[in-house]
């Protein structure tokens, strides 16, 4: 039985990927129904409760710069803000925000049901209505089935999902959550090749009963620097994480129970991610560390349960109480939710297209975990563009599609769909070429003129970029044009002896300081705006020959990036080229020569055979035509 | 330079005993070979001799009447030859010694000695072939030595890629403590101190050095280790040469391509070309003066990379002898003792302690004994690296020494960010890039590995 109302996009799931996904389409006029299984789950974060960190927070500021909706509902729910790598320099800052998990999920939520164009379903979808290669609909397990002209899946951990607490094992999605069996056998039986991944996530405990005089505690910035540029003041209440310790006799109580581990018994098949190991894993693996580091991070400000960041385990429960037990601080914790290991299919990110719309089926996005990855902001931000790119498709728009000289999502999108993944993907700056170009502090300079032409910049927020904009290309031209005599040197421009290392924009400001930039003047009053901007100027001052440097290398990347391969290019008709490397090519169906470059097992003589046979390709075409005019 | 004069070779691998072929090209070719040739059956008159045919006969020189050898001439009218000129091919079955003899006789009519690959030259240049293919063609033809040479150059090739593999995991190594200690920023990762990761690089950058400085030494190895033989007068130095010669002649090697230049000689010792220098000047020195015959070897040991000093054992050592060893005493050479089938004078222990670590080898060049042991010793000089590399790893393409040098440059620029104590982003940049630049070498590295030697290395994962 059909629904009456017909929907442009059906977003399926309601987590991190599904909500950016569907607030995306809706912003930009479509009509939105997505499906969760839980309307009390919506936006839930089921693992740490922070937002952030390195990469990740560019990746936040990225979904910002775009006019996604994380970084805000994360100034709204943050209780603690914190810049890393401070020591460093800008490109690898990163901001890392403790959040309430409560009040992440609800004010998500809030947002989603006051979005006009989206309604809210709660329901198990089972399967994907396909006709003719496209995607139509869904089904829900009740028989209902709900009209669409694309349908965007963000499954999480629930395709098949399967909890693992020592031997014990039972399905679920999440703990005290269904899981999706249906949707992935229909995945399947639509054609996709399926994987198994694993992840897993700490106990946590209840603060009445951690002595947190035995542990160090760790404050966040203060003032707390929000993460969208549209917050004006972050208002929570901010707290405090701790820092403990595991020790020997942890270590012992692990290695002694390993034979009742899930993992390492072959209970688990689904491969794990080696960043985030857990507890039992770091002891086996690295035998000799006499201690690891275990972050207790509040989850809210009205609740006592405190996340143990650093013992993610899936022993059995007697274990999991013995070695918080352990360690120093938690010798009377209470254990109020176990650490739990969960399997879950993935579909190999391979068979989709760079606008993440699957190559098998028109009109069908996958965002998140499906495809591989892991960690909310990659979620968020695939997400985010799979709702841009699904509107953009339904409005006959081309696709918004970035590369990895854009964005981190560029990097991450262009990863997942040129080599797949083998464990869950996250993102970390040393994936991205061009780090020092893609900062956190400059996310908007690059990206929020292509959200706004997507539809998802207010005019307002898109007139105060602008101003930005100028502002500092402004400063920037008066620092290399005005010129000061120090001493009896010769005089030397103010862009000059701001590049001194020791230097900074405030010694500028002494010797010659700015009309529109001082705190007096009235133009620009408002005085985040000046920060920003007088930080931007000092960035892409000092940075610049190392900015330049970069720039050359995007230039020679476009290059190969802009020789297109036809979508139907046929690859075994090219004389010269292996057996793997045609599958290879078949496989993954690059839309440039830059992309294939990346595919593994594709050597720079295969590229080169590659180019001669597309060029080739051309001419005959061109002659083909030229045939037909004179004739 | 000229590009359309007529040039000639010896176009083919020269094989004991086997079938030769001098080819001449240019539109002097047949003019040239007519004037050496005589067929067996009267030829039509030149202008009128019908392309792409053999004939049968003998090259005479025409100076002294003299049959060189017996042949078979093919001529190959432009422009469908390799060349795209006139080409002559002559067949000679006579083995080595005829096929220079004819070659020398071409030369003497006219015919320029082709620089290497100066065929394949012109076929492209006359739009014959187009450039990737003249390439590899040129690239074999470069190949001045024979397929022992390959081999050995292949086994220093594997201690080649030994030692930039080495490079190449210190620097992943490296790259990998940088990008944890950017990425894991939360994480106890012992960070080492500047002053080791600068000792290491350091010592990364000279071990580049060392390797850029091995390709103008691999030089040595494609075109010939030059070589001096020196001595007094009359100790033997022409017999010794001329020993080596016809020693080679007889076991001479398949040297592919090869051009040989009749001017210098080559001593063909395991794969190794010998450029003994000055063989004019060893061959003319029989009736010099003691001082000019001192002076002469003198000038030899400059420039050359191998000094092989021979001393007339069946006389007592002279106050020229001991000048000469004075002189190569920090050369890399050989004492040869010769006329070892005369009544010996030099006791040799008693040489030992002005001979220093240098091998001694005794010979005699007239009746050829103590050759097979003298070009041994020359072998283990060449390959224990004490004539051309101490490491024995040779950089021998362009292209390679290239990289490296731009491998150089990057980790000079990340040693001077470390002094500066720049961000670790920063670092890592010179670093990666240093990486690319070996990676074009031995395997490019990518983002995946260095994630591999850091979740390997550091316990990620809070």
């Amino acid at each position: 039985m059909f629904y009456d109302k017909e929907y442009d996009i059906i977003v399926v799931g309601a987590g991190h990927a599904g909500c950016e996904a569907a607030l995306a389409s809706a912003r930009m006029g479509c009509s939105v129904a997505i499906f969760t299984m839980n309307l009390d789950s919506i936006a839930l974060m089921s693992c740490n409760p922070a937002i952030g960190g390195l990469a990740k927070s560019h990746l936040v500021s990225e979904i910002d710069a775009l006019g996604g909706e994380m970084a805000r509902n994360t100034d709204r729910a943050g209780i603690q803000f914190k810049v890393l790598n401070k020591s460093k320099g800008p490109a690898v800052w990163a901001l890392r925000v403790q959040c309430d998990r409560q009040l992440y999920r609800l004010s998500m939520k809030s947002v989603l049901e006051s979005q006009h164009n989206i309604d809210i379903k709660q329901g198990i979808v089972e399967k994907v209505i396909v006709e003719d290669g496209k995607a139509k609909g869904i089904e829900t397990n009740l028989g209902l089935r709900f009209k669409s002209r694309a349908v965007i899946l963000t499954t999480g951990t629930f395709l098949k999902g399967i909890i693992h607490i020592g031997l014990t094992n039972f399905p679920a999605g999440r703990a005290g959550e269904f899981p999706s069996t249906g949707l992935s056998i229909c995945l399947e039986e639509l054609g996709f090749k399926l994987g198994r991944l694993k992840t897993g996530t700490p106990p946590r405990l209840d603060a009445k009963t951690i002595d947190f005089s035995k542990t160090t505690p760790q404050y966040g910035d203060d003032p707390p620097k929000p993460f969208s540029s549209s917050t004006e003041k972050i208002t929570n209440p901010q707290i405090p994480c701790f820092i403990t310790y595991t020790n020997g006799r942890t270590h012992r109580i692990i290695k002694k129970n390993l034979d009742r581990s899930p993992l390492y018994t072959g209970r688990i098949h689904g491969i794990g991610p080696r960043y985030c190991p857990s507890i039992e894993d770091k002891v086996v693996r690295f035998a000799d560390k006499e201690r690891h580091q275990v972050f207790l991070e509040p989850e809210g400000l009205e609740t006592k349960e405190y996340y143990a960041n650093g013992i993610s385990t899936s022993l059995p429960m007697d274990v999991q109480i013995a070695l918080i037990k352990s360690i120093t601080g938690l010798e009377k914790a209470e254990m109020m939710r176990p650490g739990y290991a969960i399997e879950y299919d993935f579909v190999p990110p391979t068979q989709l297209k760079p606008a993440l719309e699957t190559k098998s089926v028109e009109g069908l996005f996958h965002a998140g975990q499906i495809n591989g990855t892991s960690g909310y902001e990659e979620a968020a931000a695939q997400g985010l563009m799979a709702g841009i790119n699904a509107a953009l498709i339904i409005q006959e728009k081309d696709p918004l599609i970035l590369d990895r000289s854009e964005a981190y999502i560029g990097v991450m999108i262009d990863d997942l769909i040129t080599k797949g993944t083998k464990e869950p993907y996250r993102m970390f700056t040393s994936r991205a070429e061009y780090r020092l170009l893609l900062r956190q502090d400059n996310a908007d300079l690059r990206l929020r003129e292509k959200g706004y032409r997507a539809g998802l910049i207010s005019e307002k927020d898109y007139k105060k970029f602008l101003l930005k904009k100028d502002m500092i290309d402004e400063e920037i031209r008066r620092l290399k044009e005005t010129r000061v005599r120090e001493d009896s040197d010769p005089p030397v421009s103010l862009a000059q002896i701001l590049k001194r290392p020791e230097a900074c924009y405030e010694d500028i400001n002494r010797i010659s300081p700015s009309e529109k930039l001082s705190p007096e003047s009235s133009s620009g009053s408002d005085s985040r705006l000046k920060t920003e901007v007088k930080e931007q100027v000092e960035i892409q001052i000092k940075y610049e020959g190392y900015i330049k440097r970069q720039t050359e290398g995007v230039e020679r990347f476009k290059r190969l990036e802009e020789k297109r391969i036809p979508s139907d290019f046929n690859y075994s008709s090219v004389k010269g080229l292996s057996r793997e490397v045609v599958e290879k090519l078949e496989d993954v169906r690059p839309i440039s020569i830059g992309q294939a470059g990346r595919i593994s097992g594709v050597t720079p003589a295969a590229l080169s055979i590659l180019i001669i046979a597309i060029e080739k390709r051309k001419r005959e075409k061109i002659g083909d035509e030229a045939f037909r005019v004179t004739s | 330079m000229s590009l359309d004069d007529t040039i000639a070779a010896i176009s083919t691998p020269i094989g004991e005993g086997g079938i030769g072929i001098v080819r001449l090209s240019g539109k002097d070719a047949l003019t040239i070979a007519s004037k050496i040739f005589r067929p067996s059956r009267p030829m039509t008159h030149n202008s009128r001799l019908k392309t792409h045919t053999i004939h049968y006969g003998h090259i005479v020189d025409p100076e002294s009447d003299d049959i060189i050898d017996e042949v078979l001439l093919t001529f190959m009218k432009a422009p469908a030859t390799y060349t795209r000129e006139d080409i002559v091919e002559i067949n000679c079955h006579g083995g080595i010694v005829p096929l220079k003899n004819v070659l020398e006789l071409c030369l003497k009519e006219g015919a320029r000695l082709a620089d290497p690959g100066e065929f394949t030259k012109r076929a492209f240049l006359n739009g014959r072939i187009d450039l990737t293919q003249a390439e590899a063609v040129i690239d074999i033809i470069r190949a001045k030595t024979d397929r022992s040479l390959k081999a050995a150059m292949d086994q220093l090739r594997g201690s080649l890629s030994l030692r930039l593999n080495q490079i190449r995991d210190k620097l992943i190594n490296l790259t990998a403590y940088i990008e944890a200690h950017i990425d894991f920023p939360d994480e106890e990762i012992d960070i080492p101190s500047r002053e080791w990761v600068e000792a290491e690089i350091t010592g990364i950058i000279i071990e580049i050095k060392d390797l850029i400085k091995s390709f103008d030494k691999g030089k040595v190895l494609r075109e010939g280790i030059s070589t001096a033989i020196i001595g007094r007068p009359n100790v033997g130095k022409s017999s010794l040469l001329n020993a080596l010669l016809m020693e080679d002649r007889a076991i001479v090697t398949e040297i592919p391509g090869t051009t040989r230049d009749i001017i210098e000689e080559f001593v063909n010792i395991d794969g190794i070309a010998l450029k003994i220098v000055d063989t004019a000047g060893i061959r003319e020195a029989k009736d010099l003066v003691e001082e000019e015959g001192v002076r002469r070897s003198l000038r030899a040991i400059d420039g050359a990379d191998l000094v092989l000093l021979v001393i007339d054992t069946s006389e007592d050592l002279k106050e020229e002898d001991r000048t000469l060893l004075e002189k190569v005493k920090d050369k890399k050479g050989i004492i040869v003792l010769n006329k070892i089938d005369l009544p010996q004078k030099i006791k040799e222990n008693g040489l030992s302690k002005i001979i220093g670590e240098k091998p001694l080898v005794r010979i005699s060049a007239i009746k050829g004994s103590g050759l097979k042991e003298l070009r041994q010793t020359i072998a283990n000089l060449i390959f224990e690296g004490r004539v051309v590399s101490p490491e024995g790893a040779i950089v021998t393409k362009l292209r390679h020494r290239k990289a490296l040098l731009d491998a150089k440059e990057d980790l000079e620029n990340f040693r001077n960010s470390l002094m500066e104590d720049q961000s670790s982003e920063f670092l890592a940049l010179d670093l990666r890039e240093a990486l690319d630049h070996i990676g074009e070498i031995v395997g490019i590295v990518t983002t995946e590995d260095i994630l591999d030697r850091i979740f390997s290395e550091f316990c990620i994962g809070k």
